[in-house]
């Protein structure tokens, strides 16, 4: 994990100037302070009192469109230029910026605070030879600080001393790298006699002398110099800043590395920028509109030039030219004030409306009580704001397994013993019961040793263990016996059980509950409470488990003096060494072993043999020699282990259950229906990950094939590729059809895009870490991933975090598609931070997965919401917005050009400048905000019940360059009809009086009436949805327009600002025309109908799967039917296989009592969380609590 | 031990079925259980339907029909007449009576020039009859044109008086004069004088009456312009500025004999000032007002337009026009209005009946509910 981060790291937190090595002296402030090392203050806010405007302007003004809007405004400021008043651009700028400048403000402010928090907490420092409190941002390199229990770790620290033995401490590093197991630390011995004695402390004077500030959790290197002698440090002796002291009264350091050196701070690199697909689609879009504005501003730049030419001189008795103006240069003049009369289409407020709406929507993803996990009390939460409508276009899910697709709880489920079954409930007619929480439970209570949470619902087991029936107990003997468990007891009765995998603890866990009581074991014994009664075993010889023999055994010798070898494994193996006397028991367990797999149940076949006391002794000889032996000693104990694992009685077999989450298969099969791949990538072996495969339905029977990728070179990989894919299709090409595109800003990225290819059948792949290293090599990346991608389901097993990320970068390079991954651990933070989008799981494995996640949740069905729901409405919601933002701002700029032919090209406005200024900041604003907020064309149970509505997202049909061109045409048309049919109606018309009404000021209110009138009903074409908050900001919009008009237009503000409101009296004179009435009608019946028209042709003869669906909820007028949530029964002949766990088992520590170590009585639980999958990788210090101060309840 | 999936936990709809017990259990984290925030507000979902779009074609077309036939005969019924003054696309223009003047004048001369043209109506004009005269190919809505004026001057401001507005550059001062009113709308002033003769079948001619009060707007003329100082002694008002470059008379000669039509508030110059959306426009000139007994107000027969012919349009080669013209209640001639309405009205009465064969012939395409889910 430690190299995961660092690698991460290693493109940010580079400082300038290089330190080269950095040295320090204890308790010499003067001597550290030479080298001008930086204190513990830490400071993350960006800006203070003075540098905010400044710094946060130049910022904002870094952003295209912010710099454009100044440019603009500058443009406009040139009064030969200026064809608007300045406030037409100031007003919207300003309240853009004071937007952004709040936000920001808001932020920093919140950052100072947490910055201060931290800097001002205390921590005792060791000045001038006396414990003193200090805040944390006074203390400085080469201080030596005292750290209590539960206290955070103020700087990075050399570990001096201990209040322990041995110099230990312990730490825990969840906020560091996530893991929450704790970890040891040990002092050299040399500081550690300085003990807590101050007087010693204050005189130490080591020197240190060790590497510059740097990124790497997992590495530090340096020497101590202490009395002439130097002494070697390394990461054992460095506690990090952001770890937490646990079980330690007290320890003390010395400070190395502090504030920002720290690791912790170092590893904060800025996080990459997710941009969303739509957001790079706008900016080519915003670029092109660019374009285009130049190509209009050009075109009416030529027409200008020609007036000039042509009339413009005639016309100058009227209007005489400009000084020093020319035709060619009015032209140049015009080019400039159509750039400032049109920059309509690029408006400002489309930016801030786009973060507007997406903050909405995440809320609604944060308010979401669907997706609220009542039992861990965590609700959903949209980590990252800008995301979300790339949750409506996932193609792609990269899931981890343990802890996302599984609860990473096992349970005892069945067993079959002596040929009969437990662990099914029957009816009298002998069909089974369904379990579920209501069905009565088994009471232990007779065993107060019992873990109460622990429970089995078949009686029959029970009564059967408790007659004594001899099999029975020698089956949980068994459990109770061959494993590598590690009990902890901290009080009497209380048992803790810290087992290497999940599996195990499970199986210890039912032989405990039964009545075989593992209670504790030494290197030499396992003491087992049997029925109440105490019995130890003495322990001869763990033969351990490897992925190879599939099996572990013990062999022990009871207090009677009988040898027994106790051995459980996968089936398969345990069939292969029975005696033959057991066959037809073999047969029956066989039966039910077939039962267990069918349900998804990972089995074990359980065994066991008397051993003759001779044999044993030579074998001991034997096994002593071999294991002594310099060389092949694997292969000598092997052949030892081999030849005694012969000729075994079979006991029965045992069934656990891998516990998915609830409503996964569900989910998986919801998502599949919607379209979306999901790759399982999983540090699990392939076992385990195929086992779940099938228990979610990703895997399935009546697959075509299931591939299995799994090589040793780089050809064998490569061939097994090919093979596969050459199944899936024979007649497929060789090469894989690549689609060379460039996108981007000015075309800058090279895509390369490979198509997916059509398979018959279905197929699936599992491919292991060790192949997937090959497979991701550049030269084989390419079959890699065409293989992969023809299958529908792709597991990949045994995968480091780096090539999880590794996996999901050749998706996204390849597939131009929108990935998603989903994790919980601190592995899968590669992953989450390299797909497009990241969901953490708030489970039980730290939060690290979380803090780097866009979106996180508990439970992993509430990815199915988040996606068909909430994703497919944002997508949907802001696909409508840019396309109706699009639409009625081209509409509106259009109009501007249509009026140039009749204006001599001089740049002059259609609509009063008051409503240039307002349209998009009021008169338009809220109504298009409340569809892009509540919007939606389906409920959420109609989302559920047709997964298909999810693909136009996929494919990108709602918003595309092509969407965009349909948009721009249709604003074409819309503005040849709102310029010219006000323009014939009023052509050489007059007032019902007589008097004029074809002035500019009457034409400006008609045309910008028309126009809103226009684009409102619009709006109202594409809304879907129409809450009360869509009918009164749409109404109220329009109501308002109509206020302002005539308020702005009144006498009292033409006597108060006469130069800034000409307008007056028009409203007045112009709206009691009936023609001003009738002309917008006509116009808004003549943008409308068209739109209309072809809607209603498309719905009629090309519907879509959502007017089919929205066709259908209206007519049925009901809801649809709660989704099914029948978990179906797999009937399956496929058989499981143990997961005894990744690493090999640690028999051999058990037997050499290397690890267990002393321990204080007085000490809570180490290990509260014994679910941690990284515990069974980490090495970990176990302790046993026979060798404390009481004595063990051994006989 | 397997738990089963909970639906109820899922169904937002049935939201006191989760929870650790209704009320008294301690503040947690749950989402409040708004509609709002659980997107559930209530919400009307149209879609378009045959069943809707359908009549809404067909009730369109019914109602534009009606109207645009209504709005088509009232412009038809309005009686206009077009007398042209002056006119470069024709050739034959160079026999117009005004021709010599057209050619001739120019703003810098002093001689006024007048010309009578002949004109006949084939029909009598009834009630109040309206007289304007229309420009083509004039630029009244040129950028730089509709913003050279000062509304503050116009407004009877003395300190915009005295020093006009910089948007009425290059007329702005003259002889180091402030002009009043100062800008290039102000100083190409319309002022031709037209005057109307019936010719009585004796030959004789009578002057018709052309009234000049009530032709501007009525905000205009009474909120808009006022005269600085209020309309007493405008010579001395107007005193220290100089009239525009083109006018041959002081703005406060623009009607001497009338003090509420003088300065500023000239409705003449009024109807100028607002200035016209497109380049051919007509403005409101003289009305005829009906007379009081049963005789038309323009009986039919022959009449004689004199204009004394001062604006010259011959350097843009603009047309200019006199139009006489009854109005109705939608205003002035134009068939547009009409002719579009009867045409939308029609277009939809056709698509109706041609979307509703489409929806018998392929209308069942969305019933079939064969959606995959």
């Amino acid at each position: 994990m430690g190299s995961l981060l660092s690698q991460l790291g290693l493109e940010c937190g580079r400082k300038e100037v290089k330190e080269e090595e950095r040295h320090l002296r204890a308790n010499d402030r003067e001597f550290n302070l030479s080298y001008e090392y930086a204190d513990n203050a830490i400071k993350t806010s960006k800006y203070n009192i003075f540098t905010f405007l400044p710094l946060n302007l130049f910022e904002q003004f870094q952003r295209l469109a912010n710099a454009y809007f100044l440019f603009l405004l500058c443009l406009q400021l040139i009064p030969e230029i200026s064809s608007l008043s300045w406030f037409t651009t100031v007003v919207p700028l300003v309240l853009v910026l004071s937007m952004t400048m709040a936000k920001d403000g808001s932020d920093d402010i919140n950052r100072h605070r947490c910055d201060r928090q931290v800097n001002n907490r205390k921590v005792e420092v060791l000045i001038d030879g006396e414990l003193r409190s200090e805040k944390w941002m006074d203390v400085q390199v080469g201080d030596i600080i005292k750290l209590e229990n539960n206290q955070f770790v103020t700087a990075d620290l050399l570990l001096l001393s201990s209040s322990e033995p041995l110099n230990l401490i312990y730490i825990e590093t969840a906020e560091l790298d996530g893991e929450t197991n704790l970890k040891v630390k040990q002092a050299l011995t040399v500081t550690g006699e300085l003990e807590d004695c101050i007087e010693k402390l204050a005189n130490f004077n080591g020197e240190v002398r060790c590497e510059p500030p740097n990124n790497r959790l997992d590495k530090f290197t340096g020497t101590l110099t202490l009395k002439g002698e130097m002494y070697s440090l390394d990461n054992e002796r460095v506690l990090l800043r952001g770890c937490t002291l646990r079980n330690t009264q007290w320890c003390f350091g010395l400070v190395v590395f502090g504030g920002p050196d720290t690791k912790l701070m170092q590893n904060c690199g800025k996080t990459t920028l997710k941009r969303t697909s739509i957001d790079r689609l706008m900016n080519v879009l915003v670029l092109s509109i660019f374009g285009f504005l130049a190509v209009m501003c050009l075109i009416l730049a030529v027409g200008n030039g020609i007036w000039e030419y042509q009339e413009g001189s005639k016309f100058a008795a009227f209007l005489p030219k400009q000084e020093g103006v020319n035709a060619p240069f009015s032209a140049f003049l015009t080019f400039w004030s159509y750039v400032i009369i049109l920059n309509t289409v690029v408006p400002i407020s489309l930016y801030v409306s786009v973060e507007i709406i997406r903050l909405g929507n995440s809320f609604y993803i944060d308010w979401d009580r669907k997706m609220y996990y009542p039992k861990s009390d965590t609700p959903a939460e949209a980590r990252t704001t800008t995301l979300n409508e790339e949750l409506g276009q996932i193609k792609y899910i990269f899931s981890d397994k343990t802890g996302t697709l599984t609860q990473n709880i096992m349970t005892f489920n069945k067993c079959s013993i002596n040929g009969k079954s437990y662990g099914e409930l029957l009816d009298f007619s002998g069909q089974r019961v369904e379990i579920n929480e209501k069905t009565e439970k088994v009471d232990f209570s007779w065993n107060n040793l019992a873990d109460p949470k622990f429970c089995f619902h078949d009686h029959s087991l029970v009564e059967v263990v408790r007659e004594g029936n001899p099999e029975v107990q020698a089956f949980f003997r068994l459990l109770a016996l061959c494993h590598t468990v590690m009990p902890e007891e901290k009080k009497e009765g209380e048992l803790y059980y810290q087992a290497q995998s999940p599996d195990e603890g499970a199986l210890v866990t039912a032989a405990r509950n039964f009545g075989f009581v593992f209670r504790s074991r030494t290197p030499e014994s396992i003491t087992v409470v049997e029925m109440g009664e105490l019995v130890t075993y003495e322990l001869l010889a763990v033969l351990d488990f490897n992925n190879v023999r599939k099996r572990m055994s013990v062999i022990v010798r009871s207090p009677e003096g009988k040898l027994t070898l106790y051995c459980k494994g996968a089936d398969t193996i345990i069939f292969e060494r029975l005696n033959p006397s057991c066959s037809k028991l073999k047969e029956v367990t066989t039966e039910h072993l077939n039962e267990y797999a069918g349900d998804g149940l990972r089995t074990l076949a359980l065994a066991y043999k008397d051993i003759d006391p001779k044999y044993m002794e030579e074998w001991k000889l034997r096994h002593h020699e071999a294991s002594t032996a310099m060389d092949e000693r694997e292969e000598k104990l092997d052949a030892l282990y081999e030849e005694i694992e012969k000729g075994l009685l079979l006991l029965g077999s045992t069934a656990v259950e891998d516990k998915l989450q609830d409503g996964v298969p569900q989910t998986i099969e919801q998502l599949s229906k919607a379209d979306i791949k999901i790759w399982v990538l999983t540090g699990d072996k392939q076992e385990t990950a195929e086992n779940i495969g099938y228990s979610c339905n990703m895997l399935r029977e009546e697959m075509t094939e299931v591939f299995i990728v799994s090589a040793n070179t780089a050809e064998e990989v490569r061939k097994e590729l090919q093979t596969a894919r050459r199944k899936m299709r024979p007649d497929g090409p060789e090469e894989p059809t690549v689609t060379k595109s460039r996108s981007g800003l000015f075309c800058l990225l090279k895509t390369e895009t490979v198509a997916d290819e059509p398979v018959d059948g279905e197929y699936a792949m599992v491919i292991n870490g060790h192949s997937l290293a090959f497979a991701l090599e550049k030269d084989m990346e390419m079959e890699l991933l065409r293989t992969a991608c023809m299958c529908q389901t792709v597991i990949c097993c045994r995968v480091t975090p780096l090539q999880k990320a590794q996996v999901v970068e050749l998706v996204k390079k390849y597939k131009q598609a929108i990935t998603l991954a989903i994790g919980d651990g601190a592995n899968d933070v590669s992953m989450i931070k390299a797909a497009h989008i990241g969901v953490g799981i708030s489970g039980q494995e730290g939060m690290q997965a979380v803090l780097s996640s866009d979106f996180s949740f508990a439970q992993f069905r509430y990815l199915q919401r988040l996606l068909l729901v909430h994703g497919r409405w944002s997508y949907l919601r802001m696909c409508k917005f840019l396309r109706y933002f699009f639409y009625k701002n081209f509409t509106f700029t259009f109009v501007h050009f249509w009026y140039g032919f009749f204006c001599g090209f001089s740049a002059q406005t259609v609509y009063d400048e008051w409503f240039i200024t307002l349209y998009n900041l009021v008169y338009t604003a809220l109504p298009v905000l409340a569809l892009s907020l509540f919007d939606q064309d389906v409920n959420d149970r109609w989302s559920f019940q047709y997964p298909k509505l999810y693909a136009p997202g996929q494919l990108n049909q709602y918003f595309s360059k092509r969407a965009f061109v349909y948009t721009v045409l249709h604003s074409g048309y819309s503005s040849l009809v709102l310029f010219f049919i006000p323009w014939a109606a009023m052509y050489d018309t007059v007032r019902d009086d007589g008097k004029d009404i074809v002035d500019y000021q009457s034409f400006a209110l008609l045309a910008q009436t028309c126009l809103l009138i226009a684009v409102s009903i619009q709006l109202g074409l594409d809304t879907h949805y129409w809450t009360s908050v869509n009918q009164f900001f749409l109404w109220g919009s329009l109501c308002v327009y109509f206020a302002v008009i005539f308020t702005m237009y009144s006498n009292g503000m033409f006597l108060i600002f006469t130069s800034s409101f000409p307008f007056i009296g028009t409203a007045r004179n112009s709206l009691n025309q009936p023609n001003v009435w009738l002309t917008m009608l006509l116009t808004s019946i003549l943008c409308v109908l068209p739109v209309v028209a072809y809607r209603f042709l498309r719905i009629l003869l090309w519907p879509t799967v959502n007017d089919k669906v929205r066709y259908k909820v209206r007519q049925d007028k009901v809801l649809p039917p709660a989704p099914r949530r029948v978990q179906a029964r797999r009937t399956s002949t496929r058989r499981s296989g143990y997961a005894f766990s990744h690493a090999q088992g640690y028999g051999d520590l058990v037997t050499s009592g290397r690890f267990l170590r002393w321990t204080p009585k007085s000490r809570p639980a180490l290990f509260s969380q014994t679910d941690s999958p990284l515990a069974q990788t980490q090495p970990q210090f176990y302790r046993t609590i026979n060798e404390g101060g009481e004595p063990p309840l051994s006989p | 031990m397997a738990s089963n999936y909970n639906a109820k936990e899922e169904d937002g709809h049935q939201p006191a079925a989760i929870g650790h017990g209704g009320a008294g259990t301690v503040k947690n984290k749950k989402p409040d259980n708004t509609a709002f925030k659980q997107q559930r507000l209530p919400a009307w979902q149209p879609i378009l339907t045959a069943g809707t779009v359908l009549p809404a074609f067909f009730v369109i077309g019914l109602i534009f029909i009606p109207i645009g036939i209504g709005l088509f005969v009232t412009s038809n019924n309005i009686k206009e007449l077009e007398v042209t003054l002056t006119n470069y696309s024709v050739w034959l223009a160079i026999f117009h009576p005004c021709y010599n003047c057209s050619q001739s004048y120019s703003w810098n001369s002093t001689k006024p020039c007048t010309c009578s043209v002949p004109f006949s109506l084939d029909q009598p004009f009834e009630s109040n009859v309206f007289m304007y005269y229309g420009l083509s190919n004039f630029y009244q809505n040129h950028r730089r044109y509709v913003k050279s004026r000062d509304d503050s001057q116009l407004n009877g401001d003395k300190a915009s008086l005295k020093s006009p507005s910089k948007e009425c550059e290059p007329y702005r001062t003259s002889d180091e004069k402030p002009i009043a009113p100062c800008g290039a709308i102000a100083n190409s002033l319309f002022n031709d004088t037209l005057e109307l003769y019936y010719i009585d079948p004796n030959g004789s001619r009578t002057a018709i009456p052309l009234v000049k009060k009530g032709i501007a707007w009525w905000t205009d003329k009474h909120v808009k312009f006022r005269n600085p100082g209020g309309n007493d002694n405008l010579t001395v008002v107007f005193q220290g500025t100089s009239k525009p470059v083109n006018w041959r008379k002081s703005v406060y000669e623009l009607d001497p004999s009338d003090p509420d039509n003088n300065g500023f508030i000239n409705e003449d110059f009024i109807v100028w000032m607002r200035t016209a959306a497109l380049p051919t426009f007509r403005k409101l000139y003289r009305i005829i007002h009906k007379k009081p007994n049963m005789t038309p107000t323009l009986p039919l027969g022959r009449y004689i337009l004199e204009v004394t012919y001062n604006y010259p349009v011959r350097s843009f080669e603009g047309r200019k026009r006199m139009i006489l013209s009854t109005i109705s209640w939608m205003g002035g001639k134009n068939p547009f209005l009409g002719i579009a309405y009867i045409t939308v009205g029609s277009v939809c009465f056709f698509l109706g009946i041609v979307l509703l064969i489409i929806h018998h012939k392929y209308g069942n395409r969305n019933h079939s509910a064969d959606i995959r889910s």
